[in-house]
């Protein structure tokens, strides 16, 4: 609030970061800043390390090199402030395959913090309507069609209020219409100030909301070429 | 939301996973029995030799279905994405971790400590010790699981851990079967057994509060 006029504080600044993995560089020198209402797209081709460079933004792996700062702090200097900023949803959906879809709603909003959350109550049998699961709160989540239980986990975007998303492949194994909530979703985060960082493969659908655009790949383009 | 509130949350969705997956808790507990009703069948039922070697027999038992429950403690967790979460928690780690290790003792520590007697019925252990074998049970199982839990942590990304787990346990589990048979054996003989059981419940102290941050870091590098 002191610095109108000056451009807003980068919410999440990546400065020259590398990954190296069994000799092996995926990616050196990637640096970017994330700041409030951006989305970013980190594209690259598998195996390129967007799923590495996302554990990094996230904390749950070092970088080789460089710096991870969330509003000018190293984010390994309060881990616990940058994690309660943070909402990350990885490969791993995190979703119990022995619980009901109900539960599992349930629990993943106890575990994000909602100290008010009641079994069965009616945030959670809204936030399956507006995923579109309801009829489906009693199954076991194990055996939902993929695409499902991908809903399941996703329900985390509605109750979080992070402000600060890392999604990896949040589109994969959702149909036409589930795009499209999501992409709602992510319209209504950006426009309250929030920011996105994800990787998809998803480029025409994203368009509607203008992404930044980060690609991954060229340390190996280069490598093969000077083979 | 306070720590102490997401940690009854965190063990009471293990403790809900347990009663969906009962046959994850019951099955180390039945192959304790087998194991148990097997030496009186091989040694001869001979209550003199069965009372002289069942401190030993129920504590190994015990050891060996620790082990059997490693397995439970993390390994669902780490391959649905769910201990990501956990690191990803604003609360410390090792507090959040310390919630999984008590839910691990309350499927199988807790049940030994109850079936004692029925174990000591079988080996027809004397009297005297009946007490001091659910009293040793119960001071010693806190540090088998809180260790199951290093073990557990470290080896997870391993295709084929359990046999790892199980080399870097046991000699972890020596001390505490050394002084909990030796308090059985002690009250079988009527003598004294506050020594050992005092030295039980100091290494479980030790353990339950130490391990925590070994398992933490555990989890860490094996998420990482």
């Amino acid at each position: 609030m002191k610095h109108k006029t000056t451009e807003p504080l980068p919410r999440l600044k990546a400065h020259e970061l590398s990954s190296v993995r069994g000799g092996r560089t995926l990616f050196e020198q990637v640096s970017f800043e994330v700041h409030a209402g951006e989305l970013w797209q980190i594209t690259g081709a598998n195996g390129a390390g967007k799923s590495t460079l996302l554990r990094m933004l996230a904390g749950l792996m070092p970088s080789s090199t460089g710096r991870i700062e969330f509003n000018n702090h190293s984010i390994q200097y309060d881990r616990s402030a940058y994690h309660q900023q943070l909402l990350f949803i990885g490969h791993k959906p995190a979703v119990k395959a022995e619980l009901t879809a109900l539960e599992n709603v349930y629990w993943q909003r106890r575990l994000s913090g909602d100290t008010g959350a009641r079994q069965d109550s009616m945030d959670d049998w809204r936030l399956l309507e507006t995923i579109g699961l309801l009829g489906l709160e009693d199954e076991m989540t194990g055996r939902l069609s993929a695409g499902q239980q991908r809903r399941v986990a996703l329900t985390r975007l509605w109750h979080s209020q992070a402000p600060l998303w890392i999604l990896d492949e949040p589109f994969t194994a959702l149909d036409v219409k589930g795009i499209a909530l999501l992409e709602q979703r992510f319209n209504e985060h950006l426009a309250k100030g929030g920011s996105i960082v994800m990787t998809s493969h998803q480029a025409l659908s994203l368009a509607s909301l203008n992404p930044q655009q980060l690609h991954l790949g060229e340390v190996y383009a280069n490598a093969m070429g000077a083979v | 939301m306070t720590a102490l509130q997401l940690w009854r949350s965190v063990l009471s969705k293990d403790l809900r996973l347990a009663a969906r997956r009962r046959s994850d808790a019951i099955n180390p507990l039945i192959f304790l029995l087998m194991v148990i009703t097997l030496f009186p069948l091989g040694v001869g039922p001979g209550p003199d030799i069965l009372a002289r070697i069942a401190p030993g027999i129920i504590w190994v038992a015990a050891l060996l279905a620790t082990l059997l429950g490693v397995d439970r403690i993390f390994k669902d967790d780490y391959a649905d994405g769910s201990l990501e979460q956990l690191c990803l928690l604003p609360q410390p780690l090792a507090f959040t971790v310390s919630a999984k290790m008590v839910s691990h003792w309350l499927l199988s520590g807790l049940p030994l400590v109850i079936l004692s007697p029925l174990l000591a019925l079988l080996l027809s252990l004397p009297g005297d010790a009946y007490a001091a074998l659910s009293a040793s049970l119960l001071l010693g199982t806190p540090a088998l699981s809180a260790l199951a839990a290093i073990g557990a942590s470290l080896t997870l990304p391993l295709q084929r851990g359990s046999a790892l787990v199980s080399l870097i346990l046991l000699p972890l589990f020596i001390p505490i079967l050394i002084f909990a048979t030796s308090a059985v054996e002690s009250a079988g003989m009527g003598m004294a057994v506050h020594g050992q059981l005092a030295i039980l419940a100091a290494i479980s102290v030790l353990t339950v509060t130490l391990a925590p941050l070994a398992v933490a870091a555990g989890v860490r590098m094996s998420v990482n």
